[in-house]
C-alpha cells in the first residue's frame, strides 16, 4: 500500500525521520518495502535498493502566481505565460492544453498557482518515457528566450501525469516558496499481511504510529450538518446476513460533479489512484483513509429503475440462474452462485463489495447521489474476487481481508460530509442501516502471567495497558488480570486461549521484539527417539558417496512420456497411474514421477555431451497411486547409472574399458556387503528396460523379497538417452527393503592365528551351470574350515569342447586351533571335488 | 710361507677392489673364502707343516681369513650403497606432471546443506522427523489455522492434485501437526526437512520444488525469548560466532506471535553489499509461537503447552554463502556444478 507521509500526519504527530519511521514500522510488522522521496531529500547513505526519488531544489523549484495567459503570435499549441516567482515577472513558454482557457482573457482576477522550475533546475523529461533527468537550460525556442518551465506532476516526479501543468488549489501559499516546503512528501510502499487487513488504510497506518510513538490517533469522523431528504429515502433488505452483515446508505442531494480539488488529487496519486471526479474521488479518498470501501450510485438511475414505486428497493441478493451484470469495466459478468448481488426492483446493481455496475455509475450529469457502505463475507468476498479475475478491486482487496461493519457508517458519514464540503451537497439526515446480525467485540481476560508465559519476560503491567489503550481496546484494570475489549475497527482477535495469543503478539509487536532477551530452552527434554529409516539412508548415501558415485536430486514432477523412453520402441505402455497435478504449471511436468531411473538417466543423458564417465545415484520417493486412498504411497528408492570408462583418462596409460555389468555389480554387492545384507543372491532376469540377457534381480535373505534389479540398459533405449557411445549401467533398488534386510548388528571374527593352507583348483563344467550354484556347494562342502573361495578365471576353449568351460578357484583352508596339514587339506579338497563331481557333473582339471 | 700368505692377500683384494656387482661379489666369495679356495686348502694343509711352524701358519692363515670376510664386507656394503644411490637417482620422477585422476563421489549440495543445518539442530537437542510429500488440505491447511478461503491462502500457491483434498505440499508445516499428533502430550524438539512445491513458473529466482527445514519445540515452558535464544545460536554456528541477528514482526497464521529473523550479512559483516543488496542484513528464517488452534490440532491444550516454530530454505542459505546466481543449477543436476562442492 502507498501511504504518504503528509496523509499521515492529518491523524497523527510524527517527529521521526522517515526513514526511522520505516525501519519502525517494518519492525512492527508492517514492512516499508520501499521509500518514494517526493521532493524531499534522501537520507545520507540511504540504500538505492529502497530509497527513490527526486530531491526539488529549494531556490529553483518554487510556487509562482500566473496573472496572465496571452497566445504565441505564430504557435497555436503554445501560450506564452506571465508569472511571478516570489522574485520578479517571467515569461514562460508552454504547451500545457490546461492554460489554453485562460489565453488571451487578460490579467486573470485571480492568479492561477502552480510549480514553477527556475533555469538550472533539475526536472524529470516529462516528454520521455520513463524517469530520465535533465537540467533547464536557456534556449531559444519560437523567438522566444525560453530558460524555466512551469511543471507537470511528471517533471516533478509525482506521477505519470503529464497531461497539463499542475494548477494548485486556491490557498496555495506566496509565490516563491519553494515547492518541496509546500507538497514535499516521502511515500512508503508498506507490505499489509493477511493479519493486519485493519491497517490497509491511512488511519490503520497511524494508529499503529500512534501506539509506537507513545502519542494518540485523531480520527476523521465530524459531525455532519444534514436536512431532511427531499428524495424518498430508498428501502433496504438483507437477503443473507452471513454474506452481507451490514449495509448502510446515506443520501446527498444536489452536488455539483465536478474535478476535485487538487489538494485530493494529489493525494490519490501518491496513493497510486487516478482522479476521476469529485464524488468518486472522495469514495475513493475515505476509502484509502479508512479502509472501508464506498458505492456512489446516481440516484436519479435508481429511482427511475424504481418505476412506479415509491422509493427505490435495493436488496442484496444471491443470483438467480444465469443472472448476469455489465460492471463499469465494460464487462458483462457470469456470476457464481455465491456472488452476492446489490439490486433493485430492475435487477442486478453491481457485485457487492467488489465492483459497481455500468448503469448506475455516477456521471457528469448526477445530481444525487447514494452512498453506499456495507460489510462483507470476507472468505465469499475472496472467492468472488478470484471467479470474477478482478484482483485489481481495491474494494475487493480490502473487503476480501475483513474490513469490521462498525466502519459502515462512519466512513459513509465522512464522506458524505466531504460531499457536503467539496461537492456542494446535502445530507440526508436520515441514514439507511441494515444490520441484521451485529458483531460483538470480544472481550478477553489476560492474566498478566500468560504474557510473561509466552514471551519469557515481564513486560511492566502498565506498559501493557498504554501499548493495548494506544491500540484503542478498552482496558479494564483487574490487579493481576486485565479486562481487554477490541476496539471497532479489529475483526482479528479472537476469544478464550486465541484471543491471549492475539493479545500477547499485539504487545510483544509494539514493546518491540528488539527489546526482549535472548533465552535458553529450560523446559523438559522430550524422550530422545531413532530414525532408523533416515540413518539408514544417510548410510547408503555415504556408502556411494564413498564408492565415488555423484549424488544428483531431481524433480519429483515429471510427465508419463518421460518415463515411457525407458522402454524400448514396440514394447506395450503398461498401465501405469500416476499422481496427476490439477494445475500442472509446465507440460513436462505433469505428474509425480514413479521410475527414479528414468530421472537419473535424464541427468545422465545432459551430461554425457560434457563429461567422459558418469557415476550418478538418487535417492528419493517414487508416488504410487493406492486404489480407494486419497494419498499415494511414497516409496523411497535407489537408482544407479554407471557409463563411461572405468578410469578417467590421465596422460598414463590406464584402465580404459568401458564399465560393464560386472563393474556394476561389483558395486552393487559392496553396497550390499557394507550393509552386512545376509544371503545375497542375484538372479537372472527380464527387465524392459534392460539387455534380456544382462539383468539380474538382487534378492536377501526372504526370497520373496526382491531387493532391486540391476543391469545394461537396453541398447535401443540408451540410444534413445543418447548414452549409446558406452554401455550404460543401471540398477534401481527399493531403499524400504534394503533397510528391511539390513540387520541391526553383526557378529565378527577372530582373526586367524594360524596360517591358511592356499590352492588352487580348476573345474570343467556345462556351460549352462551358474557360477553361483558351483560356489555354493563348494561353499556349503567345505564347512569351517574352508575360510575364503575366490574365482579367478573363467576359460573356455576349442580344447575343452563346445558347450564347456573351465571354472579356477582359489581355496584358502584355515583352522582356528592349529596349523592343518598338506594331508589334512587335501582331504577336505577331495571331499569338495567328489561331492562337485557328483552332484553337478563337474570334473577336476589337470593343472 | 709368509710370502705365500701375503701374494694370496694382495691377489685377493685386488681382485676384490675390481668387482662391481652381486654376482662377483659371490665368485670371489667362492673363490677365496669357499671351501676350495687357496685359503681353505692351505688351513686344510697346515697338519702338513712342520711342528714348529704350524701355529705361526695357523695365525697368519686366520688372521688372512678374517681380513678378507671383512674387506668382503666392506665391499659388498660399498657397493650396496652406491646402487641405491643409482637407483635412485634413475627412480626420479617429474613431480609436475598431473596426478593419475580418481574417482570421488560426492553428496549433493542441497544434501549437504541440509545436513549441515541439521546436524546443529541434533546438537541441540532436535530430532530429525520426516512427513510425506503428497498431504491432504486438512494437513498442509485447514489444521494450521489457514481455513478455506482465508485471505492467509494467497500467501501459498499450491499444486492441487487431481484427486479432490490432495496436493502437493507447500512447507513442511504439515509434520508439525504429524509430529504433535505422534508424541502428544510428550514434550517436542524435531526438526522437518523435506521437499515442498509451489505453483510458480521456474526462473532464476523462483522454483516449483524446494527443501525446507522447519523446526518445533513443544512443552510446558517454551517462550518467544528461548526462540530468539535458540534461533541466535543456531545462527552462530550457521553463519559463524560473531553474527547478530535480529528479529521482526511478521505473519504466518500457524504462529503468533510471529517474525523473520535476519542475520548480519555474513560476507560484508554488516556494511552493505550485492548479496545483501546493500542493507547488511539477509533474511533467513520465519518463525514464531505455535498458534493456540494449532496446538489444540495436534492434541496440546494452549492452556497450559506453548511452543515455538520456525523454518528456512537450504537452498537458499546455499545460494548466500557460496553467490549463486541462479537456484534452478540445484535440480538441473550439471556435474559442472555439482563438482564444485
Amino acid at each position: 500500500m502507498r501511504t504518504p507521509l503528509s496523509w499521515l500526519r492529518d491523524y497523527v504527530d510524527i517527529t521521526m525521520a522517515p526513514h526511522e519511521l520505516a525501519h519502525r514500522l517494518t519492525f512492527a510488522g508492517l514492512e516499508v518495502e520501499a521509500l518514494q522521496y517526493v521532493g524531499l531529500a534522501l537520507p545520507a547513505g540511504a540504500s538505492a535498493a529502497r530509497h527513490s526519488g527526486l530531491a526539488w531544489e529549494r531556490d529553483k523549484i518554487v510556487v509562482a502566481h500566473i496573472t496572465q495567459v496571452d497566445a504565441h503570435p505564430d504557435a497555436e499549441r503554445l501560450v506564452l505565460v506571465r508569472l511571478y516567482d516570489g522574485e520578479r515577472e517571467h515569461t514562460v513558454l508552454t504547451g500545457a492544453p490546461n492554460l489554453f482557457a485562460y489565453k488571451g482573457s487578460g490579467p486573470l482576477p485571480t492568479a492561477l498557482r502552480v510549480a514553477y522550475a527556475r533555469e538550472g533546475a533539475q526536472l524529470y523529461d516529462g516528454h520521455k518515457p520513463g524517469w530520465e533527468l535533465t537540467r533547464l537550460k536557456r534556449a531559444k525556442i519560437r523567438g522566444f528566450d525560453s530558460y524555466s518551465m512551469v511543471c507537470s506532476e511528471k517533471e516533478l516526479g509525482i506521477s505519470e501525469e503529464h497531461e497539463g501543468v499542475i494548477l494548485f488549489d486556491a490557498d496555495a501559499p506566496p509565490a516563491g516558496t519553494p515547492l518541496a516546503d509546500y507538497i514535499g512528501d516521502v511515500v512508503f510502499e508498506i507490505a499489509i499481511t493477511p493479519n493486519m487487513a485493519r491497517n490497509a488504510s491511512m488511519l490503520g497506518v497511524a494508529r499503529e504510529i500512534a501506539a509506537l510513538t507513545g502519542t494518540s490517533v485523531r480520527l476523521p469522523w465530524r459531525s455532519v450538518p444534514t436536512r431532511a431528504a427531499a428524495q424518498p429515502m430508498p428501502q433496504v433488505q438483507i437477503a443473507a446476513p452471513a454474506l452481507n452483515p451490514r449495509f448502510t446508505a446515506l443520501l446527498v442531494e444536489d452536488v455539483r460533479v465536478a474535478p476535485a480539488p487538487y489538494w485530493m488529487q494529489l493525494r490519490l496519486r501518491l496513493a497510486g489512484m487516478r482522479s476521476i471526479s469529485n464524488i468518486v474521488d472522495i469514495t475513493n479518498y475515505v476509502m484509502l483513509e479508512t479502509g472501508q470501501p464506498l458505492h456512489a450510485f446516481d440516484y436519479a438511475v435508481l429511482r427511475r429503475r424504481a418505476g412506479s414505486r415509491p422509493a427505490p428497493l435495493i436488496t442484496t441478493r444471491l443470483p438467480a440462474p444465469g443472472e448476469t451484470i455489465a460492471t463499469l469495466d465494460g464487462a458483462q459478468r457470469k456470476l457464481d452462485d455465491f456472488t452476492v448481488l446489490v439490486a433493485d426492483s430492475a435487477g442486478a446493481l453491481s457485485i457487492g463489495g467488489v465492483m459497481g455496475g455500468g448503469e448506475s455509475e455516477v456521471s457528469a450529469a448526477t445530481e444525487h447521489v447514494l452512498l453506499e457502505a456495507a460489510s462483507w463475507n470476507f472468505t465469499n468476498i475472496r472467492r468472488t474476487v478470484q471467479a470474477q479475475q478482478l484482483h485489481s478491486s481495491q474494494a475487493g482487496y480490502r473487503f476480501s481481508r475483513g474490513v469490521h461493519p462498525a466502519m459502515a457508517p462512519l466512513a459513509n458519514l465522512r464522506a458524505a460530509a466531504l460531499m457536503q464540503q467539496l461537492a456542494g451537497g446535502s445530507v440526508s439526515t436520515e441514514l439507511c442501516d441494515v444490520y441484521p446480525q451485529p458483531v460483538v467485540a470480544p472481550v478477553n481476560r489476560l492474566p498478566l502471567a500468560e504474557v510473561q508465559r509466552h514471551l519469557g519476560m515481564q513486560i511492566p503491567a502498565a506498559e501493557i495497558v498504554r501499548i493495548l489503550r494506544a491500540l484503542e481496546f478498552v482496558v479494564e484494570d483487574a490487579g493481576s488480570t486485565l479486562v481487554v475489549t477490541a476496539p471497532d475497527h479489529r475483526l482479528d482477535i479472537g476469544t478464550g486461549a486465541e484471543g491471549i495469543a492475539d493479545l500477547v503478539e499485539e504487545v510483544a509487536r509494539i514493546y518491540g521484539y528488539e527489546r526482549m532477551p535472548e533465552t535458553q530452552i529450560s523446559d523438559t527434554t522430550p524422550p530422545q527417539r531413532a530414525n532408523p529409516a533416515l540413518e539408514h539412508e544417510e548410510r547408503v548415501r555415504d556408502l556411494l558417496a564413498g564408492l565415488g558415485m555423484q549424488e544428483v536430486i531431481t524433480y519429483r514432477l515429471t510427465a508419463p512420456e518421460r518415463e515411457q523412453r525407458l522402454l524400448p520402441p514396440g514394447v506395450p505402455v503398461p498401465a501405469a497411474h500416476y499422481v496427476t497435478l490439477l494445475n500442472p504449471v509446465a507440460a513436462e511436468r505433469v505428474v509425480l514421477r514413479r521410475a527414479l531411473l528414468a530421472s537419473v538417466l535424464e541427468v545422465a543423458e545432459a551430461n554425457a555431451r560434457f563429461q567422459q564417465r558418469l557415476a550418478l545415484f538418487e535417492i528419493g520417493p517414487v508416488f504410487l497411486p493406492v486404489a480407494g486412498a486419497a494419498l499415494p504411497l511414497e516409496q523411497r528408492r535407489l537408482a544407479l547409472v554407471l557409463w563411461g570408462p572405468r578410469a578417467q583418462s590421465g596422460w598414463q596409460a590406464a584402465d580404459a574399458g568401458a564399465q560393464d555389468f560386472f563393474d556394476l555389480k561389483g558395486l552393487v554387492e559392496l553396497l550390499l556387503e557394507s550393509l552386512r545384507i545376509e544371503g545375497v543372491r542375484f538372479e537372472s532376469a527380464q527387465h524392459a528396460a534392460l539387455h534380456p540377457g544382462r539383468c539380474a534381480q538382487v534378492f536377501g535373505a526372504d526370497p520373496a523379497v526382491v531387493l532391486g534389479t540391476l543391469g545394461e540398459l537396453h541398447p535401443q533405449v540408451s540410444a534413445a538417452y543418447s548414452l549409446a557411445e558406452h554401455a550404460a549401467l543401471c540398477a534401481d533398488f527399493d531403499l524400504e527393503a534394503l533397510l528391511a534386510a539390513t540387520p541391526a548388528r553383526h557378529a565378527t571374527a577372530p582373526v586367524p592365528r594360524f596360517p591358511a593352507v592356499v590352492e588352487d583348483i580348476a573345474l570343467l563344467v556345462d556351460e549352462e551351470l551358474s557360477a553361483a550354484r558351483v560356489q555354493a556347494l563348494i561353499v556349503q562342502t567345505g564347512g569351517a574350515q574352508l575360510a575364503q573361495v575366490q574365482l579367478f578365471d573363467v576359460f573356455r576353449s576349442a580344447q575343452l569342447g563346445a558347450g564347456r568351460k573351465s571354472l579356477a578357484y582359489r581355496l584358502s583352508y584355515q583352522s582356528g586351533e592349529k596349523t592343518l596339514t598338506d594331508a589334512e587339506a587335501a582331504k577336505l579338497r577331495n571331499k569338495i571335488v567328489r561331492r562337485l563331481q557328483q552332484e553337478l557333473g563337474a570334473t577336476l582339471r589337470d593343472k | 710361507m709368509e710370502q705365500d700368505f701375503s701374494i694370496m692377500e694382495q691377489a685377493a683384494l685386488a681382485a676384490l677392489r675390481a668387482i662391481g656387482d652381486e654376482a662377483g661379489l659371490r665368485a670371489w666369495q667362492a673363490a677365496w673364502l669357499g671351501k676350495r679356495s687357496a685359503l681353505a686348502l692351505a688351513l686344510a694343509g697346515l697338519g702338513q707343516l712342520p711342528a714348529a711352524e704350524r701355529p705361526l701358519a695357523g695365525q697368519r692363515a686366520n688372521a688372512l681369513r678374517v681380513q678378507l670376510e671383512q674387506a668382503h664386507a666392506a665391499h659388498a656394503a660399498a657397493l650396496r650403497e652406491s646402487g641405491l644411490a643409482a637407483s635412485l637417482q634413475a627412480g626420479a620422477l617429474d613431480v609436475t606432471l598431473p596426478g593419475r585422476p580418481a574417482a570421488r563421489g560426492r553428496l549433493h549440495i542441497a544434501t549437504q546443506t541440509l545436513r549441515q543445518i541439521c546436524a546443529i539442530w541434533a546438537q541441540m537437542g532436535f530430532q530429525i522427523y520426516r512427513s510425506r510429500d503428497v498431504e491432504t488440505e486438512a494437513y498442509n491447511f485447514e489444521l494450521l489455522n489457514i481455513p478455506p478461503h482465508h485471505p492467509a491462502r494467497d500467501m501459498w500457491d499450491t499444486f492441487h492434485t487431481t484427486t479432490s483434498g490432495s496436493l502437493l505440499r507447500t512447507h513442511t508445516s504439515p509434520g508439525q501437526i504429524h509430529a504433535m499428533r505422534e508424541y502428544a502430550p510428550e514434550p517436542i524438539r524435531v526438526v522437518l526437512p523435506g521437499m515442498c512445491y509451489r505453483y510458480e513458473q521456474i526462473t532464476p529466482r523462483s522454483e516449483i520444488q524446494f527443501n525446507q527445514v522447519e523446526g518445533l519445540a513443544v512443552g510446558k515452558g517454551i517462550r518467544f525469548t528461548d526462540l530468539k535464544g535458540t534461533l541466535t545460536d543456531f545462527a552462530r554456528r550457521m553463519f559463524g560466532a560473531q553474527t547478530r541477528t535480529r528479529f521482526r514482526a511478521s505473519y504466518f497464521p500457524f504462529t503468533e506471535p510471529s517474525a523473520e529473523m535476519d542475520v548480519e550479512c555474513f560476507l560484508c559483516t554488516g556494511s552493505g553489499c550485492v548479496v545483501c543488496k546493500q542493507a547488511g542484513w539477509l533474511e533467513i528464517l520465519g518463525c514464531g509461537m505455535v498458534h493456540p488452534k494449532v496446538l489444540q490440532n495436534g492434541g496440546y491444550d494452549p492452556a497450559q503447552y506453548t511452543g515455538f516454530a520456525f523454518g528456512m530454505g537450504p537452498e537458499r542459505i546455499a545460494m548466500l554463502k557460496y553467490g549463486i546466481k541462479d537456484i534452478r543449477y540445484f535440480w538441473g543436476n550439471d556435474l559442472r556444478f555439482l563438482q564444485q562442492f
